[in-house]
């Protein structure tokens, strides 16, 4: 019993920390979508949020030097990331919704070349300035991860509930407001109707353009804080090109396995994340390919939900439905 | 607001709006005062919509004034429309399907204060009692009928306290029970002082419910009569207007023979309408059969159902085949299988490209869509397709850089050349064509009618679904008016007059109002 005990209280808190970047991303993600555009671009934006985040963390640690102040860090860290993810938003608004391009094509490109811009920063910072080729901005992300302070006297629920960085909240807490935004106020129906009718929108006088603009902007600012949580929590400051992985994918998958659902998104994002690490987990000994096939999980998971879903063909639990398409109020 | 001389709610003056170079609208005035309902009367085309879409605010006009309450006014948006009280009904509804009936009726507004559901659901429940709407306000769009979501556009505007409003054909989707039940509320709203300006062109719906009628005829302002002092043969002739002389050549059936026989047939679309109801007729060879009706009658039901692509609930189409003489029931055949035996359609329905062109394939690949069976190697063979397609550009003089250009790239009246040209290279024994010259210039219209002629000099049976009545008049040698999928009449194009056709297209629609005849 105690050793089920012990390994949930190690399991459970790496996989909410695994989770935190999904439900970032994917919040983000749910948002933009809200608007009508597919942004496949996520990935590349919460890379790009990461990369920015730590560029912001280091010359700020070296231009402080002594008189380094924890709270401006972060302050300037967190901006950096959300202004990088903001502007790759942005390139992704204009192209998808000024221009009209194909929104995959748009969102593949800016996958690519948000992982090549991230890595270019990152591995030159390192090269240039890094201790060992390294990058690490240590100090600012020891105050990312400060935990509560009572966190280590509760026992098995401080290290359930208390035991994480201010991000970690932060996604929570993200989350629950989109989700309040999309289904309680006046502004959250009139980005809803957006997305599923555009020419409605328009007609009800709703500027679409706007609406769409700033989603996009907003929700890539969210999901940035994916990439810098990834950076200045999970690794503790440390910089490793590609490092972030597949993370964003998983966070377009999650969107999926929460119907559109940012409430959803937070426990659809911890069990994403719990069955991310489970390969760790079980111990397979120099069994590779089982640890491969678990890692598949939470894409099986989602393609069964996609199934289902599609097999129940309930209205509300389908993506909007004009996601995807380009709106012109003069083609009718 | 004296009693003896009241300000109209709105007064259009001398507006006027083009499309390129089309007129849409030519000076055009119009009043409607409050506590009266307001008929626009006009054929299809004839400018009413894009008139009603200047009002609200969807087109700005080019020319002219509009007054608001005598006031002079610029609507240059659908708010601004919002602002000045008009709510316009449209014939496509603008709703959300995921959303229910209130939070579709909210949509867009910026009230101040908080954004409370539950208010706004008793606020709709108030507006349904008072007019006597009879709609749950938390039903979600997607599960309603065509008529509850009508029911919910209206509400939606007079949410918004819209004292003008305007319905664009509102019994166009509707059964007869629904037209009464709207038409009851349409008259307790207009004794409630609210003006309603309601587009139609079903003349018996007109003289049950309006006070006055405004007529429109090619985008112009004809006149405007009281309803009570008009008969219907009065209106007819101001929709339809004067005859014009349009020197089509009309060559004389070459003994013509039983092509295609059409027995009693019946369609009943998914809404469970009967979009044909019991038709039947014959097209004979060497002849132009014409087929006049108000858009959406089941023209092109009918000609799909030749084709073999709509399912006949009751009926037979009896095919006589030149060839062997046998006779065919189309009815057991595929589509393809009707198509070999030489049955053609070249639909041209409303958007641009229609059936049977890809837009991004030029004009070689397009004639080898109708060809690929024909192949056998596993490579394309473009020499056919490519002869083909340089014969129908010269011969059709098709307006094109190359042969291998994009056909969307055309303008309108190539692409259709280009369609036409196609299934008449097929050599067909029946040709089919619905609204081959819609919004073409003139010269591109009669390269059309020539076309169309020498087939028939062939010995083709032709069908034409035209909607210009002065075409059908002298370009056909029959023809077959159809109204809300029943034939209304056959009549000779040589000897028929506008009016007879234009009384038999409205006339016997039984879809709503008070039953005439």
């Amino acid at each position: 019993m105690d050793a089920v005990v012990n390994w949930l209280l190690m399991f459970l808190p790496r996989a909410i920390r695994q989770g935190v970047p999904l439900l970032f991303g994917s919040t983000g993600e749910i948002l933009t979508e809200k608007s009508g555009h597919l942004n496949l671009g996520i990935p590349g934006i919460m890379y790009m949020g990461g990369v920015s985040g730590i560029i912001g963390a280091f010359f700020y640690e070296r231009f402080a030097g002594d008189a380094y102040i924890g709270w401006l860090a972060v302050l300037i860290t967190t901006l950096s990331a959300l202004l990088g993810a903001a502007v790759m938003a942005l390139i992704y608004s204009f192209l998808t919704v000024t221009l009209r391009a194909n929104q995959n094509v748009t969102g593949l490109a800016l996958t690519t070349f948000g992982m090549g811009v991230g890595n270019f920063f990152g591995g030159s910072l390192a090269q240039l300035f890094g201790e060992g080729g390294s990058l690490s901005v240590k100090r600012t992300s020891e105050v990312f991860c400060k935990t509560l302070p009572f966190a280590d006297d509760l026992g098995a629920v401080g290290t359930l509930l208390f035991d994480y960085g201010f991000l970690v909240y932060l996604s929570v807490a993200i989350a629950l407001v989109v989700a309040w935004f999309l289904k309680k106020t006046r502004a959250g129906l009139n980005l809803r109707s957006v997305g599923e009718d555009p020419a409605t929108a328009d007609a009800a006088g709703i500027n679409v353009t706007r609406h769409k603009y700033l989603s996009t902007v907003i929700g890539g600012a969210i999901a940035g804080l994916g990439g810098l949580y990834y950076i200045m929590d999970y690794t503790h400051g440390t910089w490793s090109d590609g490092g972030f992985g597949d993370r964003g994918w998983l966070a377009i998958a999650l969107v999926i396995f929460a119907l559109w659902k940012p409430a959803s998104a937070i426990w659809g994002s911890f069990l994403f994340g719990g069955l991310y690490v489970l390969p760790a987990y079980l111990n397979f000994g120099d069994n590779r390919s089982m640890q491969y096939l678990v890692s598949m999980l939470p894409y099986v998971v989602t393609l069964v939900v996609l199934i289902i879903t599609s097999m129940r063909k309930k209205r509300e639990h389908q993506p909007p439905a004009s996601l995807g398409l380009p709106y012109f109020r003069e083609e009718r | 607001m004296s009693e003896y001389t009241p300000v109209p709610a709105i007064e259009l003056r001398g507006i006027t709006k083009r499309f390129g170079s089309v007129t849409a609208n030519k000076n055009v005035d119009l009043t409607a005062y409050r506590g009266e309902i307001l008929s626009i009367l006009g054929e299809n085309g004839s400018g009413k919509t894009t008139l009603m879409n200047m009002i609200s605010g969807i087109y700005f006009p080019d020319e002219g004034e509009i007054f608001i309450d005598g006031e002079p006014a610029v609507i240059s948006s659908p708010k601004d429309a919002f602002d000045y009280k008009i709510g316009m009904i449209h014939q496509h509804f603008k709703l959300v399907d995921v959303f229910s009936a209130t939070e579709n009726i909210v949509l867009g507004l910026n009230e101040g204060g908080k954004y409370d559901l539950k208010t706004a659901n008793a606020q709709v429940q108030e507006i349904c009692e008072r007019y006597g709407f009879d709609i749950d306000p938390t039903k979600k769009i997607y599960t309603m009928s065509v008529s509850e979501k009508q029911t919910v556009e209206i509400i939606k505007v007079l949410y918004r306290g819209a004292d003008i409003l305007i319905l664009d054909e509102p019994t166009a989707v509707l059964t007869p029970q629904e037209t009464q039940k709207l038409f009851t509320i349409l008259r307790r709203m207009r004794d409630d002082g609210k003006a309603i300006i309601i587009i139609t062109h079903k003349l018996h719906e007109v003289l049950s419910l309006s006070d006055r009628v405004s007529v429109l005829r090619k985008g112009e302002y004809v006149g405007t009569v009281n309803t009570a002092e008009t008969t219907e043969s009065e209106l007819t002739e101001m929709m339809v207007g004067q005859k014009i002389e349009l020197n089509i050549d009309r060559s004389d059936p070459q003994d013509p023979v039983d092509r295609l026989v059409v027995k009693d047939i019946t369609c009943v679309n998914r809404q469970g309408v009967r979009v044909l109801d019991d038709v039947t007729f014959t097209a004979r060879s060497g002849e132009i059969l014409g087929i006049a009706g108000i858009a959406g009658s089941g023209q092109r039901e009918l000609l799909e159902a030749i084709a073999g692509l709509q399912h006949l609930t009751e009926g037979d189409i009896y095919y006589h085949d030149p060839k062997t003489g046998e006779v065919e029931d189309l009815r057991n055949k595929t589509p393809l299988q009707i198509r070999e035996l030489g049955v053609r359609l070249s639909f041209v329905p409303e958007d641009r490209l229609g059936m049977g062109l890809v837009g991004n394939m030029d004009i070689i690949d397009n004639m080898m869509l109708r060809s690929y069976r024909k192949g056998h190697s596993a490579f394309l063979q473009r020499k056919a397709p490519r002869d083909l397609a340089d014969k129908i550009i010269d011969d059709l003089q098709v307006v094109t850089p190359s042969a291998h250009t994009p056909v969307r790239r055309l303008s309108g009246g190539n692409v259709r050349k280009v369609l036409v040209g196609r299934e008449i290279a097929a050599a067909p024994t029946v040709l089919m064509a619905a609204y081959p010259v819609r919004g073409l210039d003139i010269n591109s219209s009669y390269t059309i009618y020539n076309l169309l002629n020498q087939q028939k000099q062939n010995g083709v049976a032709v069908i034409f679904v035209g909607e210009d009545l002065d075409v059908l008049l002298e370009l056909c040698d029959r023809i077959l008016v159809i109204g809300s999928g029943k034939i209304t009449g056959l009549v000779d194009a040589r000897t028929t007059t506008k009016e007879e056709i234009g009384l038999l297209m409205t006339k016997s629609d039984v879809s709503g109002g008070e039953p005439n005849e």
